[in-house]
């Protein structure tokens, strides 16, 4: 008669295995975020956000909220930079062309690059497209914004800019 | 003590939970990353509105199933 524990027993150890192995987990509030001096990352200069607080916004030319979002970032940019902040648009486009015609056709006042290899987003694991992270000066993810609504997602990201310029490195 | 059996049987059984194992992977899953093309406009089942009126008119004149597509439709043939 078969011993059904001996069997059962590595059967559940390979499942739990795949289970816990099934992904790598999304950056959550509170999570240093990735460093983004990763392979793959062209199109553009990453600016320092040492000491700063930044906003690292996930985008992609086919994605219409994402285009909606431009002009919000590049007045959160003109309106902030002064005092700390950093805006850094990551393309996720597949094509190098369709990345850089977006750019020279939206002009963005903030940095933008391109996540050529989806190296960063795919350890940052980005819920929705677009999605941005707020980022104190400490370097961890304060807030993240999944999609973009309009005026609600700016009133939110003003008052959470807000916030974390208020607050000094050493804030939780 | 096993025998060739029971090990041919635990065998199956590991080789069964691997495969299930990559069945919990999310590698098959579209990532929000790599949607550019279920974005495009091609994708769009409803891109030529009139082409889809044209082609809904004559599906139920057809089928006498008026709304039959996506609402709530008659079927009665009184259309």
């Amino acid at each position: 008669m078969v011993n059904a524990r001996k069997i059962l027993l590595p059967v559940l150890c390979v499942l739990a295995a795949a289970a816990m192995n099934a992904g790598e987990a999304p950056v959550s509030p509170g999570a240093l975020f990735p460093g983004l001096a990763v392979d793959g990352i062209t199109g553009g200069t990453v600016p320092a956000t040492k000491g700063k607080v930044a906003i690292i916004d996930f985008w992609a030319s086919w994605c219409a909220p994402c285009k909606a979002s431009f002009p919000v970032y590049s007045r959160l940019q003109d309106a902030y930079a002064g005092r700390g902040l950093v805006i850094i648009g990551v393309s996720v486009d597949e094509s190098a062309s369709a990345y850089s015609s977006f750019v020279a056709k939206h002009a963005p006042s903030f940095a933008t690059v391109h996540d050529s290899r989806h190296l960063l987003v795919g350890a940052v694991q980005v819920p929705t497209m677009p999605t941005s992270y707020l980022v104190d000066r400490s370097g961890k993810v304060r807030f993240i914004h999944a999609g973009f609504h309009g005026d609600t997602t700016e009133r939110e990201i003003r008052a959470e800019v807000e916030q974390l310029l208020a607050e000094g490195p050493g804030a939780p | 003590m096993r025998t060739p059996g029971v090990r041919l049987l635990l065998l199956a059984a590991l080789g069964a939970a691997a495969l299930l194992g990559g069945c919990a992977s999310p590698a098959a899953r579209v990532r929000p990353w790599e949607r550019a093309a279920l974005a495009d406009e091609s994708m769009n089942p409803d891109r030529d509105p009139l082409g889809s009126a044209l082609s809904e008119h004559v599906y139920f004149s057809r089928a006498a199933a008026s709304g039959g597509r996506g609402v709530g439709g008659s079927g009665c043939g009184c259309n």
